[in-house]
């Protein structure tokens, strides 16, 4: 019986186990019926996610198809992650946190111009962890597209205002995922220092894979 | 018939008569409209042409191109994917179109961002102000389901296929299709999340107008709402039309409205700066 508490509720056993340290890309393959746990270490961390089809990577992760199917954009327990062929990739199959996003994307030097000022263009981003780690399997620029931000919050007002706020993840809370396929998961461990999605201090994240 | 069309010829003589025939949905060539904004000279118009219920339309826009779409018949849903026409890798980004504009919904004003901090195509009119970012669109399994059929080939196309082919036109591939933003049909966003479709049907003939801020490439499918409620696959004509604008000045009131879209417009004069 394990003592950690962060592998708390899962079955089967671990077959991979991994630290992200902070501001850094993540890559790994987690076969159908695995199931991926992210753990928020250090509490409001972003994790910027994507997958990819380990079969047939032109087939992705597709936000737009995942909140259409369940007529809802926050992404809650029994969440199923479909791709841009409507197929579903993953599910959530159990979170500690109530909801989390897939509306805000991922930061990037261009978009920190925008956001914060052309003063910003020189630190790191998700989309350069995105781009390094899907370039090292031929992918590029053209295969990142909207993504998931687990642990982050992004309420939209009845006006429309939409923004990322303070989020309302804690240290040690966790996301499970279960696998609906052969997946490729990319990850970026949001190194955004300008806003509250990493309580503008970046922590590392915990990835378990159990089978 | 088959005896007439037996030999080349009579198949040329046949398929010519064909010529001048007139529909509904067809692009116009050259361009005609009638009815063009008064400051715009009958030899700027660009591009004439209605797009059919389920069709498709992909066309090159220069930087000042300004481009009307027209709900002709108050039912048509006008998906849209927008790339750099010189350089496809950068593409329409709706996360950052929500998110730097800190707002959900399109309209008057509002831009269209690429992935590249570029503000690709802008709203100059808007007189439908039912968009949608979130919802993405249609594809051969959702048609499928909800409609019995769902394939090119049949009587029910889904959006993303249209934007496959449409996408393909031009070189680009599957994985090209990128998320898109509906116009005309619209979504609202409870606080709980939920998406709350704004489908019409809605009275005749609204428009809007898109400003090209960037040389693009448009691609544009007009299929039912993926989250259109009505049983039936329904969907009408939409009209597109396209003329000559001078590229945005300084003191464009759309430039200068906001701090993150003012260095959008930043970014793409430096892009041009050549």
């Amino acid at each position: 019986m394990s003592t950690d508490p962060h592998l708390s509720g899962l079955t089967g056993t671990v077959v991979h186990d991994a630290i992200v340290p902070a501001r850094a890309p993540w890559l790994h393959h987690v076969a159908a019926g695995q199931t991926l746990r992210i753990v928020d270490l250090e509490g409001n961390q972003a994790v910027d996610f994507l997958l990819y089809s380990t079969d047939d990577d032109a087939e992705r992760y597709s936000a737009q198809d995942t909140v259409a199917a369940q007529g809802n954009l926050f992404l809650r327990e029994g969440t199923v992650l479909r791709s841009n062929e409507g197929r579903p990739m993953m599910t959530i199959a159990a979170t500690s946190v109530d909801y989390h996003d897939t509306i805000g994307g991922a930061c990037s030097c261009e978009s920190n111009t925008l956001r914060y000022g052309h003063h910003t263009k020189s630190e790191h981003a998700c989309v350069e962890n995105f781009l390094e780690a899907n370039l090292l399997e031929g992918r590029g620029k053209r295969d990142i597209v909207s993504n998931i931000n687990f642990f982050m919050n992004v309420p939209v007002e009845p006006d429309g205002s939409l923004g990322i706020v303070d989020g309302i993840s804690a240290p040690g809370l966790t996301v499970d995922l279960h696998a609906e396929m052969d997946v490729t998961v990319v990850v970026s461990n949001c190194p955004q220092i300008n806003n509250p999605c990493n309580g503008f201090n970046p922590t590392p994240v915990r990835m378990i894979v159990t089978a | 018939m088959t005896a007439t069309l037996a030999n080349p010829l009579a198949a040329r003589d046949h398929a010519r008569a064909m010529a001048g025939t007139v529909v509904d949905a067809m692009p116009v060539l050259p361009p005609v409209a009638d009815d063009l904004p008064a400051d715009v000279a009958a030899e700027d118009l660009l591009w004439e042409e209605t797009i059919a219920a389920g069709g498709y339309a992909t066309r090159r826009l220069k930087r000042g191109t300004r481009l009307r779409l027209i709900d002709v018949k108050g039912d048509a849903c006008a998906s849209l994917l927008l790339f750099n026409a010189e350089m496809t890798a950068e593409r329409l980004n709706v996360a950052d179109t929500v998110k730097v504009q800190w707002n959900a919904y399109l309209g008057q004003g509002k831009l269209l961002l690429s992935d590249m901090g570029r503000v690709l195509m802008s709203f100059i009119e808007d007189g439908a102000g039912t968009h949608d970012c979130f919802s993405g669109t249609s594809n051969a399994a959702t048609n499928a389901t909800k409609y019995g059929e769902g394939s090119n080939s049949g009587p029910f196309p889904s959006g993303r296929d249209r934007f496959l082919l449409g996408a393909a036109k031009y070189g680009l591939q599957r994985r090209d299709v990128h998320p898109c933003v509906n116009l005309f049909k619209g979504t609202a966003i409870a606080a709980d999340g939920t998406i709350e479709p704004k489908i019409g049907p809605y009275e005749p003939g609204r428009a809007l107008v898109l400003r090209a801020e960037m040389d693009v490439i448009v691609v544009i499918a007009n299929c039912p709402h993926v989250l259109d409620p009505r049983d039936n696959w329904t969907v009408t004509p939409l009209r597109v039309t396209a003329w000559r604008g001078p590229v945005t000045p300084p003191d464009d009131p759309i430039r200068i409205a906001t701090p993150e879209g003012l260095r959008a417009f930043q970014n793409v004069e430096d892009y041009f700066r050549r």
